[in-house]
């Protein structure tokens, strides 16, 4: 009898646990889903801090429409079925609105979700040009410009600019590199005026890339382009420049990160790599960095600034249409502009940032400066 | 010029190949070994192995941080790095086999196996978490030679040190299994182990012995690829791992010579596959030649049962 | 008393071992982009006081094992015989009604629970009946998740029409994996395996013109089935009953295999190559056939993943999940069918209930697996024979 009710309160107890806890409120929910743990995770802990930061200032001053505005971090370690399964769980919890997701294939996977929900979602990072440009995704906006600009902007600053004949491009094999090579392939090709001599992809983490560096030496080319993150871009570079090869080498903005030159040290010195606009000039830019460092310690990651922009304008729009209901978010969104450290916003109909743009950099002397 | 220009590239390029491969094929033979003798021994696959070769690359990383950021530079940091990570990396390996092999030497053949694969899981998390996720640039402690400084775009000093320190460890590998007590100790235990025992061979020791040399290998090859390449994260010991497993299997499983050609083949195979076809599918050749090669010979190109044979 | 004192002095040097092994790693933290070192000494302490704590634990439970004589179960459930009725009929009722009692996130989860099993019990034909060490089973997840979201995007074929399509394309790469095994024994056979997982695996990453590369494939549709899908409540609801169907099609599948002549046998296969052949069972088809049916049932899985999740890229596809599939089916008890089910729920719905310790997820994982192999080798049922009742 005793093992009968024992093992009948533990599936009890087991299935009691699976049952959530109701939450009962008056606040604003924002979502914010990316990558907080994983080796990904250097791109998605700096967005939760920005929302936690714009978060504490605005619920200081008295809170969205009154109300207090809560946050509610999933992790999604950038893994597509992950990123269903949070987007989900916010679902279920009732969110309001969305900041995320960090990856484009995360993002994509998750936004069928939040779309037949109706849920605004903002991304700080997804790059992914498909995702506004396709029409699919009426509720997704970003505040980054897509990799198509990217692309576009390397491709002209090395043909126009450096009047570059022989380009080799190379990518990490993945959606973000691969994408961003592909555009900047088909722009090269399109242009005539310089030869794709080596379109190759390396494999992230492998044990060395003296073949693919020897291969790019073989080919002649003037320049490479890279399309990927600053791990494998700094390996790329010193590789190369250790075989005395004085390849131009360009690349995104996976790459325009201060930690590629503490990396790469004196290997970085030359290397062109496209970024948002520089906006370090901005008072908001400056009061955000300082308030991070305040509370976390150190200095704010990979699209900080993003993501406390993507909170601002989100909360904004809620301020401004003055609901949480989807059609009022998105009207105020696309009509309202909103005062961000990366400038003063609004958004266009397929959900891409007017006034977020790339420019171009250079590492001159250790640091990035921007090329006019 | 009885050689025209671009015939004398393609020759260049061949050999800058092969030179890239066999770099890469030593630092695969060196992890490759260790996967090999411990199968020789207790008839498993290491899967945390490759975790042990990352922690070495970490211990040496700490080690010439701390002592470059009190002065000390050069070689006397390198041989300090090298040193302590191979102490640690041991260390390391043994306890392994003590928490996470030794219980279940009775145990069915696929129970040690999955205990690997959790260990491994379990050291990964644990460097990311008590270190950080990011990559961590490694100093580049081998300095440069002179007499290197006029064919260094062919080859660097690094590379270099990898083939001579490889060479090196075969030779004294060889020399331990053939002809000390140790080794015959070691090659009895893998033999059979009963019958070791009988004959008074403390076969625990052998073992933890086993694991012990498997380990430093690992971490003098971790320690090795960190200088060269430049960077390390905790995510590099299952890339590294699963290669190596791929070559020593290759050469044959148990085999220590086998170990050593199937890092060479692999690593060859795919610097050749990268510089003449495509770097995309260069895993994919890799993987495609060891199907091949056991289709042909079933038990790995030298290998025979699971005897560790010199 | 004795026995204490050993204890605990043994159970400090294993402390102060774990103190010094973990000393570079836990306690300095060198940064070398910023040039800083940090020293945590605390981490020191919490380390040799878990260490000793776990230690003492340890040697007690040893002690009481090698003591009492009786290895007294981890899992040995005695219930009289009027219980186990009620209990069935509690479980039973629990399962249908459980997707209106929860929300639609845990639903999911379960749902993805209930697709392990299912993969548990397909690999567990592979390597609990035959024996055959599969290490790359997820190439033939990939296999039908991309089958069908490719016959989807290619010529709209919706998910009943292409569930047959990818049992048979699946079932086709077993057959295609299996030629080439077939020679090859033990460890070998599983290097090759896991060759064959990745090699799938890099190919769908890296041939756009057919897979969409590393971007995957989005917009996958749901099954249709009376417009239920297309609201995200109904859809989880529809999806959590439509794998229960699939999971009591194929236990009732596994279980009528195991008690046929094939899977005698595989059964034979396993015990020995040798004797099976020399008895006259044909070991070429009886290992294709492990393969190829194993082989099936992942396909399926896969389709079904394709269209719960509807977004798959190649990095669902790691080896990981390969891993993580046979740990399944070890710790369940090779063969054991139940086995399999109570452990694919504990290993897939843990991670997601330990969602509360983020960071430590993975970490905490690993050392189950390791605990869980170390205290029950030999899985959570293990193998009984068929017996005969004792008259």
């Amino acid at each position: 009898m005793l093992k009968f009710t024992s093992k009948a309160l533990t599936v009890l107890f087991v299935l009691f646990l699976m049952v959530p806890v109701l939450h009962a409120g008056e606040t604003i929910h924002l979502g914010v889903a990316g990558a907080h743990s994983g080796d990904l995770a250097s791109y998605g802990i700096p967005s939760v801090r920005a929302a936690e930061l714009v978060v504490e200032m605005i619920n200081s001053r008295g809170g969205v429409l009154g109300k207090k505005v809560e946050i509610w971090a999933e992790d999604d370690a950038c893994k597509p079925e992950l990123a269903t399964n949070t987007a989900t769980r916010l679902i279920s919890k009732d969110v309001h609105v969305v900041m995320g997701h960090i990856c484009s294939g995360a993002t994509k996977a998750a936004l069928g979700i939040y779309k037949d929900m109706n849920i605004i979602t903002m991304s700080p990072s997804a790059t992914n040009p498909d995702l506004t440009q396709s029409g699919n995704y009426p509720n997704f906006f970003r505040t980054i410009a897509s990799d198509d600009a990217q692309a576009r902007l390397e491709v002209d600053f090395a043909l126009n600019k450096l009047k570059l004949k022989k380009i080799a491009v190379i990518h990490d094999k993945g959606d973000y590199g691969k994408g961003l090579a592909e555009f900047a392939r088909m722009f090269l090709q399109k242009s005539g005026k310089a030869e794709v001599v080596l379109y190759e992809g390396i494999t992230p983490g492998a044990v060395d890339y003296s073949a693919v560096i020897r291969k790019i030496k073989r080919s002649k080319a003037e320049a490479v382009i890279y399309g990927g993150y600053h791990p494998e871009a700094s390996k790329l570079v010193s590789g190369i420049r250790k075989k005395r090869m004085n390849t131009i080498f360009i690349s995104d903005d996976g790459v325009k990160d201060d930690t590629f030159i503490k990396v790469a040290k004196k290997y970085a010195e030359g290397v062109y790599a496209t970024g948002p606009k520089d906006v370090s000039k901005n008072p908001m830019t400056i009061k955000a960095i300082a308030d991070h460092k305040k509370k976390y310690g150190d200095d704010p990651g990979a699209f900080f600034l993003n993501a406390y922009s993507a909170t601002l304008a989100l909360l904004n729009a809620i301020e401004k249409s003055g609901s949480t209901k989807y059609t009022k978010i998105k009207n105020a969104l696309q009509k309202e502009y909103v005062e961000t450290p990366l400038g003063k916003i609004r958004f266009d109909n397929r959900g891409d940032a007017v006034g977020v743009g790339f420019s171009m950099y250079q590492v001159k002397n250790g640091s990035y400066v921007e090329v006019k | 010029m009885i050689l025209s220009e671009s015939f004398y590239e393609s020759i260049l390029y061949f050999f800058e190949l092969f030179l890239s491969g066999i770099t890469r094929g030593s630092i695969y033979a060196l992890i490759a070994l260790g996967y090999t003798m411990v199968y020789g021994i207790i008839e498993l696959i290491n899967f945390a192995h490759g975790e042990i070769y990352m922690i070495g690359a970490f211990i040496a990383l700490i080690v010439s941080g701390i002592m470059t950021m009190y002065g000390y530079a050069g070689l006397s940091v390198f041989f300090t790095a090298m040193i302590v990570a191979v102490l640690y990396s041991s260390a390391y390996g043994f306890t392994l086999e003590k928490i996470a092999y030794k219980p279940l030497r009775n145990a069915p053949r696929l129970s040690p196996l999955i205990s690997a694969i959790g260990m491994s899981i379990f050291l990964q998390n644990y460097v990311m978490l008590a270190q950080t996720s990011d990559f961590m640039p490694f100093p580049s402690l081998i300095p440069d030679f002179e007499f290197l400084a006029l064919i260094d775009y062919i080859i660097g000093a690094p590379e270099v040190v990898i083939l001579i320190t490889t060479v090196i460890v075969m030779i004294a590998l060889t020399f331990l299994i053939k002809y000390t007590r140790i080794g015959k100790a070691m090659r009895a235990t893998a033999q059979d182990k009963k019958m070791a025992m009988l004959v008074g061979i403390d076969i625990n020791k052998m073992i933890s012995i086993t694991f012990i040399i498997g380990s430093a290998l690992a971490a003098i090859a971790g320690v090795l690829i960190a200088s060269h390449i430049g960077q390390i994260n905790f995510y590099i010991g299952f890339i590294a791992g699963i290669k190596a497993f791929t070559a020593a299997v290759l050469g044959g499983i148990g085999s220590i010579p086998g170990a050593v050609l199937g890092g060479m083949v692999l690593g060859l195979t795919e610097s050749f596959a990268t510089g003449y076809v495509s770097s995309d599918y260069e895993d994919v050749f890799a993987f495609g030649l060891l199907v091949l090669i056991l289709i042909v010979r079933p038990s790995g190109l030298i290998g025979k049962t699971t005897t560790q044979k010199v | 008393m004795l026995k204490i004192v050993e204890n605990i002095q043994s159970s400090f040097w294993t402390a102060i071992w774990f103190m010094l092994l973990t000393f570079p790693i836990m306690v300095i933290k060198v940064n070398t982009i910023d040039h800083t070192i940090e020293w945590r000494f605390k981490n020191m302490i919490w380390v040799g006081l878990s260490v000793f704590i776990l230690s003492f634990l340890r040697q007690l439970y040893i002690q009481r094992k090698v003591g009492s004589g009786i290895n007294k179960k981890f899992l040995k459930i005695h219930i009289k015989n009027k219980y186990y009725f009620l209990i069935a009929i509690f479980v039973i009722l629990s399962t249908i009604f459980f997707p209106h009692l929860v929300s639609a996130y845990q639903v999911n989860i379960m749902t993805t629970a209930m697709i392990y099993v299912v993969l548990g019990l397909g690999l567990n034909i592979v390597v609990g009946l035959a024996g055959l060490l599969d290490l790359g089973y997820v190439a033939f997840y990939a296999v039908g998740a991309y089958s069908y979201a490719l016959l989807n995007y290619h010529f709209q074929i919706n998910f009943w029409t292409a569930l047959p399509l990818c049992a048979l394309l699946s079932a086709t790469f077993g057959v295609l994996l299996g030629f080439p095994v077939l020679r090859l024994r033990g460890d070998y056979l599983a290097i090759v395996t896991l060759g064959f997982g990745e090699i799938i695996r890099l190919i769908l990453e890296n041939w756009n013109e057919f897979s969409f590369g590393p971007s995957g494939i989005a917009n996958i549709p749901r099954p249709p089935f009376a417009g239920l899908e297309n609201n995200i409540q109904t859809a989880a609801i529809l999806m959590y009953y439509l794998m229960l169907l699939m999971v009591l099609f194929t236990i009732f599948m596994v279980n009528r295999l195991q008690n046929s002549r094939i899977g005698r046998a595989w059964i034979a296969l396993r015990e020995d190559e040798i004797a099976c052949q020399a008895m006259g069972i044909d070991k070429t088809k009886t290992k294709l056939l492990a393969f190829a049916l194993g082989a099936t049932w992942a396909g399926l899985m896969g389709a079904f993943f394709a269209a719960k999740t509807t977004f798959i890229n190649p990095a669902c596809f790691t080896f990981l999940e390969s891993a993580i599939i046979l740990s399944i089916v070890v710790l369940g008890g090779m063969g054991s069918i139940f086995g399999v089910i109570i452990a694919a729920f504990i290993l897939i719905l843990l991670p997601e209930y330990l969602r509360a310790f983020s960071d430590y997820r993975m970490l905490i994982f690993g050392a189950s697996m390791v605990l869980m192999m170390v205290f029950r080798p030999q899985g959570l049922i293990s193998k009984v024979g068929r017996t005969y009742n004792k008259a």
